[in-house]
């Protein structure tokens, strides 16, 4: 059983379509005791980091996701869930959960036919083997929307890259934990095939 | 890089798929979510259904639509046609669509579009507009109007200031869709879709005239499109999304290919 966290922010229902498409047992809570008993989690989200973290310390869903993720339970971290996990957001300079050192960046862009948010399909690069990367092959694109940025402060967290301007990290992963900036619920076949994978790991890298 | 985007549009009526010519002479081809299934499984980079009728009535049986499209399809999709609020907005977006657009409603209150991004995110407002060639005058010096109402009235509002303004007020993204040329397949209007996404910063969707690979090539190259819609092509079946994405790579523009 999946357990997805909803603290209002943006559509979690996608998540728990896309599980449901792959045959993933998931449920959908706003519960911290809920979320403290999980075996796998979730933890998706869209929006501003600061309204994130205020309802998260409001709901008491921060110590319950800390605690799960020191108990050694699996998480997958999604777009605004890939971002408060680090210590503090540069959005409205923000700390945030640190389960991860490192901060959440904007984007710098020099060059300005750019735009921000960074929105589409673009192709994710893996960096370091993980088994939730397992069969990504170049030229493999997943869908982003967001401005900000996940940047863990030790190099050997980042999984993959993708290029909007340069490289930056658009999948990290600590210990029992895996996230992504870019959204596998909305990313067809091949977003849909990372939470199969999710749904089988043991949290083990 | 992001890649160019292949963007399928739905026409909905009651739940049924519907193509218009010229916006008349409106006729059903199917089940829309069926189809939808079809081009998600057949590599279209997103989705717009275009609830064509409507009508107030008909709000509830879209947000069910989108429900159940949500179900199936797991890449963006958004959703169009007599949103007139913040409300509406929001009960779509929560439904499953990741953006909605505005048309209409948006040219009778302006504010209607800043109140949306509020709501739901600048990236999730897009800023649909129909567009007919005029002779240039001092009141629509670009010599492209907007019209409404599914391209039937003209409102003496010059297109290019409109999607200036459509960007001020927050829309992330602008659907420019030439009435000139829609249902012509003859290709689409490169210049005016040129002449917008040189003049805003954020994405632009091209709309109308798609009748073969090499128009989708000359709207995304010379028209510089981030985006091409079409809709009749794919329908009825002359070409498929993975055809014309094909063409496209070929030519080397960049495209999604692995799905």
């Amino acid at each position: 059983m999946i357990t997805i966290i909803d603290y209002n922010a943006g559509n979690i229902r996608s998540v728990r379509r896309a599980c449901a498409e792959v045959g993933m047992e998931a449920r959908t809570t706003a519960d911290p005791a809920v979320v403290a008993r999980a075996e796998k989690v979730i933890f998706p989200g869209v929006g501003a980091a600061p309204s994130a973290m205020a309802y998260l310390k409001k709901a008491g869903l921060d110590t319950a996701i800390r605690d799960v993720f020191k108990a050694g339970v699996p998480v997958l971290g999604i777009c605004l869930g890939a971002q408060i996990i680090l210590e503090k957001s540069e959005e409205g300079n923000q700390p945030c959960l640190g389960l991860v050192p490192g901060a959440t960046v904007r984007f710098r862009l020099a060059d300005k036919q750019l735009k921000i948010p960074h929105m589409g399909w673009n192709e994710v690069k893996v960096v370091k083997t993980h088994p939730l990367l397992d069969g990504i092959k170049p030229g493999d694109e997943f869908y982003f929307v967001h401005s900000y940025y996940p940047q863990p402060a030790d190099g050997k967290n980042v999984y993959a890259v993708a290029d909007y301007g340069g490289d930056f990290c658009c999948a990290l992963g600590y210990k029992n934990l895996f996230a992504t900036q870019f959204h596998p619920e909305k990313s067809g076949r091949l977003g849909l095939e990372m939470l199969a994978r999710f749904a089988r790991w043991d949290g083990r890298v | 890089m992001l890649s160019k985007r292949l963007v399928v549009c739905l026409d909905v009526r009651g739940g049924k798929l519907a193509k218009s010519v010229k916006f008349v002479d409106t006729r059903d081809i199917g089940d829309p979510i069926a189809k939808a299934r079809q081009y998600y499984e057949d590599g279209v980079d997103e989705l717009v259904f275009y609830d064509i009728t409507a009508s107030r009535e008909n709000r509830d049986i879209m947000i069910e639509f989108v429900e159940a499209a949500a179900d199936q399809i797991f890449i963006p999709f958004s959703v169009g046609g007599g949103i007139r609020s913040v409300g509406d907005a929001t009960k779509l977006r929560n439904a499953g669509a990741e953006k909605v657009n505005v048309n209409t409603a948006a040219v009778k209150r302006k504010e209607l579009i800043a109140e949306i991004a509020d709501a739901i995110g600048g990236q999730s407002t897009i800023l649909s507009m129909d567009v007919r060639r005029v002779t240039a005058t001092k009141e629509i010096p670009s010599g492209y109007e907007i019209v409404v109402n599914g391209g039937v009235t003209p409102t003496g509002i010059d297109a290019l200031g409109w999607a200036k303004t459509g960007e001020k007020l927050g829309a992330g993204e602008l659907v420019i869709n030439s009435i000139d040329a829609d249902g012509t397949k003859e290709g689409y209007e490169l210049k005016l879709t040129r002449l917008m996404a040189d003049a805003v910063g954020i994405p632009v969707i091209a709309s109308g005239g798609a009748g073969a690979p090499e128009h989708l090539y000359d709207v995304l190259t010379e028209g510089h499109a981030d985006a091409a819609l079409v809709a009749s092509v794919v329908h009825y079946g002359e070409y498929t999304c993975r055809q014309l994405k094909e063409y496209l790579s070929g030519r080397g523009i960049k495209m999604r290919m692995n799905y």
